[in-house]
Parts: C-alpha cells; structure tokens; sequence
C-alpha cells in the first residue's frame, strides 16, 4: 500500500500490470508514448512494452477504433486511447455501429474485448470542444459497458476489471481526477494497493451515510457532492453521497435503497441534463421508490448549452459545490408530498 | 522544403514574375512581424498566474493555448492574395491565420481572454474564433477544416461567385479521413478551393515520420488529380508565388489546389509543452531560416528597404500587438447569464 494521487496513474499502472503477463493487450492511439496520451493514462508504458505494444497512431480515429474491432475479433485486447471524449465524433460509427453491436449481431460470435480510455470534463477553460462529458451517448447506445471513476483506487480496480471484460468498455476519465500537475487537482491522496485487484462493475458506492437527503453523482461531482455534504452538515443536513461509478450496468438496487431511506434525491452531473444520466436514473429511482418519495426528485447538470470559454461562462454552466449545496438545501427544505 | 536562397538577379525576376512590388512585400513583412509579436504577446499574458507552477485554468487566459511562431509565412503568403468575401477555414492553431485574413487584432486578443469585446464576445476562445465579416472560422477539432472549406467553395460555384474558399490544417490533419475524402470532392467537383498544408514536422508530441507512410502531401494530391505544390513554408515569396497561381486558378473556374507548405514551429504544441519528443539543436537549426529575417534580408538586398526601415515596421508592429493585447486586458468580461443564450438563433 502506498499513497497516490489521482487516477492517472491508477489506470496506467493497471495496464502496466496486466499487460506484464498478456501478450494480448496493445495501446492504440495518439500521443500515447511520449505524452501519455495526454492526460497520463498510457504513462511509462512504451519505455516498458516498445513501440510495437504501445503505438503512437496517427490522427485517425475512425481507423484505430475500427482497427480495435478487428484486433479483438481475432483475440487481440486493444487498449485504445480517445484523448479527449469531445473528439469521439471523428471515430464513432467503428464505436456505436461496430464496437457495441459486432457480438449481438453476429449471435455471439464475436466477443468485443476492448478498452477505450478517455478524458472528459471542464472547469479550466478548454471550450465547448474539450471540455465535455458524453458518457450519456455511450451509455445510451445497446454494448458499451460505461465507466466512470472517482477515485485513484477505483480507477485502478475498474481498469483491471475493464481489460478482463470480454467486451468493450469505456472508461471515463475526469480531467481534474487526473492528479497531473498541469491541471486543477479535486480529489484526494488515498491508499492504493500495490498488487492487482479488480473492482466489480454494477456496484455503486455509498461515499457518505446520510438520512436526510441522497445525492447520486459520477466522476468528479462525487467530490463535489461530498464538499457540499461537508457545508450541509455544518446546517445540520445529513447528506449521503452516492458514487455509481458505472453506468451501464447501473447499481438501481443502491440508489433505490437509498431513496427509500431519505426520500429525497438530488442527481448531480456534469453531462448535458436533458437526455442524460440525471433523466435515467430519476427514472429508476421513481420506478423503485415511488412511494417513498417526499419530494420530486431534482437534478443539477449542464443546462443544454455548450461549455463556454470565458470563466464567468463556463462557471455558470458546470456545478459547482455552491450550487450543489444550494440545492441540496432547497430540496431538503421543500415541503414534503402528502400522500 | 527548403530551397536555395537566390541571388540577388534571380530574387528579382522571382519577385517581378510574382507581381510583388515593394509595397507588398513591406506589406508582408509587416503582417509577418505583427503576427510573430501578437503571439509574443499571447504568451507572455498566458503566463500570468501560470508560474512557478504551470496550471492550466490559472492566470487571465485559460485552457490550451497553441501558438504560430515560425510559421507566419504561411498564413500572410496565402492570405494576403485572399479578398474579404474569400472564406479561410483554420484549425486549433489559427491565431496566424486570423491574422493574415484581416481580422481585427484587438477583438482577436480579447476573444483569446475571453472578454465581452471579443470576435464571439468569450463564448469561444482561442481554439473557437469565428468572424463572419472577415469570413474567417476555425475548430479545434483536427480534420475539420477540410470538408467545411469545400462546402464553402461548392457554394461559391454553384453561385457562380469568383470567391475561393481555403482550408488550413498542419500535417498531421492530413492523415484524417475528411483530408482523402475532400481532395476526392473537390476534384469532383471542381471546386475552388485551396487546401494548404502546414507541414511543421509534428503532430502534438508525434514525429512525421511516426504517423506518415509517405513524407509528402502533394503526392497524396496528385494522387486525386489536385494540382499540388510543394513549397517553403519559410520563404513568404515561395508560399506566395504558389498560392497566386492557385488562387488565380481556382477563380477562373479550374478547380482546387494543394499547397504544401514545408514549416517549423518554434514553440511547443501548446503553452507548457515539455517537448520531450525533440531537441533543442532542432529548433536552433530551424532558427537560420526564421521568414521574417530571411525577408527582411532579401528586402535589403532589394535595394527596397534598409535596417531603419525594417527596424521601424517590427516597432509598429509591436505597438499594435500590444494595444490590441491592452484592449483585450482592459475589457470587461461577459455577464455569466450569457451562458444560457444563442443555442439556437
Ligand atoms: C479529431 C481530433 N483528434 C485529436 C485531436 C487532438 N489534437 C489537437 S492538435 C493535434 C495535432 C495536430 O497536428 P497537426 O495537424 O500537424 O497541426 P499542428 O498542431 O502541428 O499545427 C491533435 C492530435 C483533436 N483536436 N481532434
Ligand atoms: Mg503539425
């Protein structure tokens, strides 16, 4: 055990540590040797496994994702890095078409083993073409199995699980996650094991026990949800902070128990709201804990506009712990629905 | 790709069979140097909040920021044949390209701080300037200039407009589908349109020779019956000479070209590169064919300008890439309920 900061180094050590006892998995992608694809995912790997495991592309997303497919139709496991997920346009039909539907469409004889990694999020003025989340179109689409951690011992965990998974995997790394030190930094220093260990997809994390109010996030906006639960505690709101960590498989069993404890659900998330993850778990929520609702449930996300450069802009747009614990305390103190 | 210098007999048939005047190339050399201090200028603001420790959402201007220090020749040889109603479609590295088209430097400085005054009034920043009056646009997104030049250029055929349209995109774009699939079209269908490569050596942190299986673009041109040329990306005059023809061409109904413009930037890929993926003794050996000394040179040798002269166009242009840079510090920033308008019109 030892400490580490961020999930960057998290998910290049679980490659690392798998690619060391299989000859099946390959690193595709830009600027994945020398810079770490970016946002450090692929670090220290090509000067492990060389050029011909871990392979700088060139600019070409809608090959390598397409050569993905055809690597893991003949047993290959290609780890492929989609730098920024804003630049997802440029490949996705060998994705949505391919990728997620080859083993359905060929009655299960194709298993689909591939990781993507992929950086998302704002908060530092990258613009509205990198700056964005998109899990929600993953996620939507029959086949992606859609990761999303928040914390380094998760992404290490997640990762490992990805790359025995025989079928394609999006992992969803948040740009202030990252623990690089050209950006922000959000999360926290935690303890992560030395030896390998997988964490199981489908089960979402209660980050903090609360009675009064559950708030269920992703990614980043678990660390802002638990800051803004630190402030409601300060009021004497006790908060639980839900992590569900996948979405697809999504843990409906854990939000549900969770709504029917506090009747009162906040979903915060950084994806755009109308159509997203904030619809769909509001949905399974109401579905499981219909009557144990007091309240709507309420959501806090993107407003459906692009994220603006200028500062004052993107702040209006990307929640912020303000905006979550304003929220959060207008829900608690909304009047409950008499049945 | 770099051609030897010419004597000073050769230099003035090139210019006089370019139709260069004196005018015009104290024109470019002007253009040039405002270029080199606006981005001079860009970066020493960037850095502000941004040491010791370099964070990216620090500082007056935020997020990535990708800089043309070396390759001013290219946008000012092309864009300098170019008439406002042209449309140029640039890419993450544009600010040269702006430039060059007539864009304002002041309302450009102030979108790259993200002010109230700026080209999208902050809505876009540095890697999303558009300004319709100029018909200039670009996106940071790799291999989107292309098919969006050549949209505009469909346009301009289909009205029977003399306009051309022009995309630029570096080297590394041109391995992009949208780069094959556009130099198809365009020959198709004749379209005027002028695809100019920017070939600097690298894309991001990746070498040429690691994403190219061939070393040249024009030959990928060729390939799709697009007259190409090769062409020294540091020598405005060859850019130009180049560029004219081409342009000449595609308003008189020829179809498209393919300038590919052999070049160097100076600086990383973005502010805060480490550039771990070359040496120093590179760059320094790119800096012998700098394109503004080497046409202040020629100038000289001209007999068309003497150092005072060029002395006094690098000082006006250093005044207004710094009032435009004071203009955009000055500015106010944008009401944050800006952020919920202009989705749709
Ligand atoms: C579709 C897409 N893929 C990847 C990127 C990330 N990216 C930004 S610039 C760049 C390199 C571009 O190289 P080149 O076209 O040679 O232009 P240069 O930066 O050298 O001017 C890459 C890979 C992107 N912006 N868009
Ligand atoms: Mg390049």
């Amino acid at each position: 055990m030892r400490t580490m900061k961020g999930i960057a180094f998290a998910i290049a050590e679980a490659i690392d540590q798998e690619m060391a006892e299989r000859q099946d998995i390959v690193v595709l992608g830009e600027d994945v040797t020398y810079w770490g694809a970016v946002f450090g995912f692929t670090m220290g790997l090509h000067q492990k496994y060389g050029r011909d495991r871990v392979v700088d592309t060139p600019i070409t997303e809608q090959t390598f994702f397409g050569m993905a497919v055809g690597a893991a139709a003949v047993g290959m496991h290609p780890v492929v890095s989609l730098m920024f997920v804003d630049f997802l346009g440029a490949g996705f039909d060998q994705m949505y078409n391919h990728m997620a539907k080859n083993h359905y469409m060929s009655g299960g004889q194709f298993a689909m083993p591939v990781t993507v990694l992929t950086a998302i999020g704002g908060g530092y003025g990258d613009a509205e073409q990198h700056s964005q989340v998109l899990y929600g179109l993953f996620a939507h689409v029959p086949g992606f199995k859609v990761v999303v951690p928040a914390t380094a011992y998760d992404a290490k965990g997640l990762t490992i699980s990805a790359l025995r998974d025989p079928n394609p995997v999006v992992i969803f790394g948040h740009k202030l996650l990252t623990g690089l030190p050209f950006l922000p930094f959000e999360g926290q220093e935690e303890d992560v094991p030395e030896e390998r260990y997988t964490v199981e997809f489908g089960k979402a994390a209660v980050r903090r026990e609360g009675s009064d109010l559950t708030m269920v996030a992703a990614g980043l906006m678990v660390h802002r949800c638990l800051r803004a639960a630190e402030r409601l505690a300060q009021d004497g709101i006790a908060a639980e902070v839900i992590d569900v960590r996948t979405l697809v498989p999504l843990d409906a069993d854990t939000l549900v128990a969770s709504a029917r404890k506090t009747g009162r659900v906040l979903i915060v998330d950084e994806d755009y709201r109308s159509y997203g993850m904030t619809g769909e778990l509001a949905f399974r929520i109401q579905e499981g804990a219909f009557e144990a609702l007091k309240t709507p449930v309420r959501r806090l996300a993107v407003p459906d506009v692009p994220i603006p450069f200028s500062e004052p802009l993107e702040r209006a747009v990307i929640p912020s712990v303000d905006r979550i614990y304003e929220e959060a305390r207008a829900l608690v103190t909304a009047p409950a629905r008499t049945a | 790709m770099w051609k030897p210098e010419p004597s000073l007999a050769d230099l003035q048939y090139l210019v006089e069979k370019a139709g260069l005047t004196r005018d015009a190339l104290l024109a470019a050399y002007r253009q040039m140097c405002l270029i080199r201090h606006f981005e001079e200028t860009i970066a020493d603001r960037y850095y502000i909040g941004k040491t010791p420790e370099f964070n990216m959402a620090a500082g007056p201007i935020r997020g990535e920021m990708h800089l043309a220090v070396g390759q001013e020749a290219v946008a000012v040889g092309v864009c300098s044949l170019l008439e406002s109603q042209d449309v140029v479609v640039s890419t993450h590295r544009p600010h040269h390209h702006a430039l060059a088209k007539g864009v304002d430097a002041s309302k450009l400085a102030a979108e790259i701080f993200g002010k109230q005054t700026g080209l999208c009034r902050g809505k876009g920043g540095h890697m999303h300037l558009f300004d319709k009056e100029k018909n200039f646009s670009c996106s940071g997104i790799v291999g989107a200039s292309f098919p969006q030049a050549a949209g505009a250029a469909f346009a301009f055929r289909q009205r029977g407009q003399r306009n051309v349209a022009v995309a630029f995109a570096g080297e590394g774009a041109a391995n992009h589908g949208t780069f094959a699939e556009t130099l198809n079209a365009a020959a198709l269908w004749q379209l005027p349109l002028i695809i100019v490569v920017e070939d600097n050596m690298y894309a991001d942190s990746t070498p040429k020779w690691a994403a190219l299986a061939q070393p040249h673009q024009f030959q990928r041109g060729l390939g799709y019956n697009v007259p190409s040329y090769l062409v020294d990306g540091m020598d405005v005059i060859d850019v130009y000479r180049a560029a004219k023809t081409a342009i000449q061409r595609a308003r008189d109904g020829q179809g498209p070209a393919l300038i590919e413009a052999v070049c160097y930037r100076y600086r990383g890929h973005f502010e805060g590169d480490a550039e771990e993926y070359r040496t120093k003794e590179e760059v320094e050996l790119w800096r012998a064919l700098d394109p503004i000394p080497r046409l202040g040179n020629r100038l000289k040798k001209l007999g068309w300008a003497d150092d005072a002269t060029l002395e006094a166009l690098r000082a006006e242009a250093k005044r207004a890439a710094e009032a435009a840079v004071a203009f955009a510090e000055q500015s106010p920033l944008p009401d944050p309920a800006e952020a919920l308008t202009g989705v749709f019109r």
